[in-house]
């Protein structure tokens, strides 16, 4: 048995506990792109028994799509569960990046004192991706009248003028059917078909080879300060709905502990708008059982201008949140794997309800 | 769409709120008086025949500067308009005594008096990028509020969410007929289409006679606006 004693290999930086050394990242301002990357390579260099990075895929303008995988040597040998984490799908909701990086700091920071997240980070990998929308991020902070910028930087398709797609439109989940537009000039244009876009595919390809060890799905945005669950669709509902809510319910309880934020919990359909084709969606129909779309901070005083004052009560109580449902799925005892044809949806159609199969949801949307 | 008794956390009683929230904020909207929906108690709808819908809400709004909350009761209308037609603007009925009574004149009446003299203000990007208002700024981020409520309470249906984003420009005009003057360049955030609608807006203000419009013009998707920067 290896035993790998923490500190005679290290390097002076990360003896002297992770982030808290000479380097200073100020996680309370609002960071471009290339600060972000830098960040990435510095928390992965400063705390290499905890974090490493991947590129999974590239930008339509050819930007690296990266991720950190945070996680510790499981001694039993463990297989280990994952929760995926990501950022920055709309390039203007920045606060989400600025969470994922707050959300990064705080696990490195506090996982060597709090026992309960060492053991956490020994059964599971946390894998989060600050930005998904590199292009699109990078193209709001160009000046003043970029910043309300939403989607990718994809190139008009012919006859068009207008750039980008609706990246959380575009994930094959009742792709186009409901909450889009077909226009290439409209801010919820879902893509030429699903999976279209080259950040989506990278996602779909990554996370769909591990999707079995997959236990929980986070996908960040702002704002509206809700906790949307599965599905986009008005007629499809997850037959762990009842636990989706649930779970839901006690992460919002915690959130509003921190600042007495309070955030809605429920479907789309319900407490925003019906919509098709978002990560969130997909990342359930795969099989994930526990994914959720956080909106944070406002309630539309500023909307996604949010102030930097505001970073750090907005990204405590969002980590109150995350917590509460990642120490949920890691705690429940799960049966001995996963089966493969496990009921993703029940479909309402009619009045008549049907169990739907994720290979047959697979097979009625490659017929149509 | 739903009938009777609403679920208050769900879109359509959230929807019908924020047209009352708009309604308020032309009325009583001012400098230093912007409200927003804290929460919606309880809601009702139902089809009004041939005319539209009616919701019947209690929700609490919030005045953003001095942060008091009221509960209020309200009434939308929303008017079914003729199939090509663009909509009716929403009726709305409110009581929302206390908010409306909140004492800014102290502030208004300085605001205005500055000003009315010293008619040069130019300003843009309220908030900025990382949110920031400059400091002296932030009632002509208000007022941009109050002036856009006019064109999202008209705009609004039971299919749209709007919030002003942002003020992109502020220049004031000379004074006339004793009423502060000025020409905005807003930006409107749709909710449910996520697009952002530029308007441009001419409007007075005084204390005793608060936001007037005098005209005002959506400018057209701005393409070029969009083409990629030079360097990156």
């Amino acid at each position: 048995m290896l035993v790998v004693i923490n500190g005679i290999f290290g390097t002076p930086h990360s003896l002297a506990g992770g982030l808290q050394s000479t380097w200073k990242y100020d996680y309370t301002k609002y960071h471009p792109m290339e600060e972000i990357y830098r960040w990435m390579e510095e928390v992965e260099r400063r705390n290499p028994e905890l974090v490493s990075s991947t590129v999974y895929g590239h930008t339509i303008e050819g930007r690296n799509i990266s991720l950190l995988k945070l996680g510790l040597e499981n001694s039993e040998g463990k297989e280990k569960k994952v929760i995926w984490v990501d950022c920055g799908i709309h390039a203007r909701e920045w606060i989400a990046p600025a969470f994922c990086q707050w959300f990064v700091k705080e696990i490195v920071d506090s996982y060597k004192t709090n026992k309960k997240l060492k053991e956490m980070l020994q059964n599971l990998d946390i894998y989060v991706t600050p930005v998904i929308n590199v292009d699109g991020y990078i193209f709001t902070w160009a000046n003043e009248s970029t910043r309300l910028w939403r989607k990718s930087r994809s190139l008009p398709p012919g006859g068009s003028d207008c750039y980008g797609v609706d990246l959380n439109r575009n994930f094959n989940a009742n792709w186009g059917t409901v909450g889009v537009s077909f226009d290439s000039c409209a801010n919820t244009y879902c893509g030429t078909s699903p999976g279209s876009e080259p950040e989506v595919k990278a996602v779909m390809d990554f996370v769909g080879r591990m999707v079995d060890q997959i236990l929980c799905f986070l996908t960040i945005h702002s704002a509206g300060q809700l906790l949307l669950l599965p599905y986009g669709h008005p007629h499809i509902s997850a037959p762990n709905y009842d636990e989706l809510v649930s779970v839901g319910q006690a992460a919002a309880v915690e959130m509003k502990k921190v600042h007495g934020m309070n955030y809605t919990v429920g479907t789309s359909p319900q407490i925003l708008y019906p919509n098709s084709g978002s990560s969130r969606d997909w990342a359930r129909l795969i099989g994930i059982p526990f994914s959720y779309t956080f909106e944070l901070r406002d309630k539309g005083e500023f909307g996604h201008l949010l102030p930097e004052e505001q970073i750090q009560p907005a990204c405590e109580e969002a980590y109150a949140g995350a917590l509460s449902i990642i120490t949920y799925v890691h705690d429940k005892p799960f049966t001995n794997g996963s089966l493969p044809d496990t009921a993703v949806a029940t479909v309402t159609v009619s009045g008549v309800t049907m169990m739907i199969w994720s290979t047959l949801i697979a097979v009625l949307h490659t017929a149509v | 769409m739903a009938t009777g008794e609403l679920n208050p956390n769900h879109y359509p009683a959230q929807r019908a709120a924020t047209v009352v929230q708009h309604y308020l904020n032309t009325y009583y909207g001012s400098p230093y008086k912007v409200f927003g929906v804290k929460g919606v108690h309880s809601g009702n709808a139902e089809d009004v025949a041939d005319s539209g819908r009616k919701y019947q809400l209690n929700i609490s709004l919030q005045d953003f500067i001095s942060k008091s909350t009221e509960n209020c009761s309200a009434e939308v209308l929303f008017l079914r308009g003729e199939k090509q037609q663009q909509p009716s603007p929403p009726q709305v009925q409110a009581s929302c005594y206390e908010l409306s009574a909140i004492n800014t004149k102290v502030q208004e009446e300085a605001f205005y008096q500055k000003y009315k003299t010293n008619q040069s203000l130019m300003s843009a990007h309220l908030p900025d990028s990382y949110g920031h208002i400059e400091p002296g700024m932030e009632p002509f981020w208000h007022l941009g509020t109050v002036a856009s409520s006019f064109i999202m309470l008209n705009q609004s249906t039971e299919d749209t969410l709007y919030n002003m984003a942002q003020v992109a420009n502020v220049t004031q005009l000379e004074t006339e007929n004793n009423q502060l003057k000025f020409d905005y360049h807003v930006l409107l955030h749709e909710m449910v289409s996520q697009a952002i609608i530029h308007w441009k807006l001419l409007f007075s203000w005084s204390p005793s006679e608060g936001v007037k419009v005098l005209q005002q013009e959506q400018l057209p998707h701005c393409h070029d606006c969009e083409k990629p920067p030079n360097s990156n």
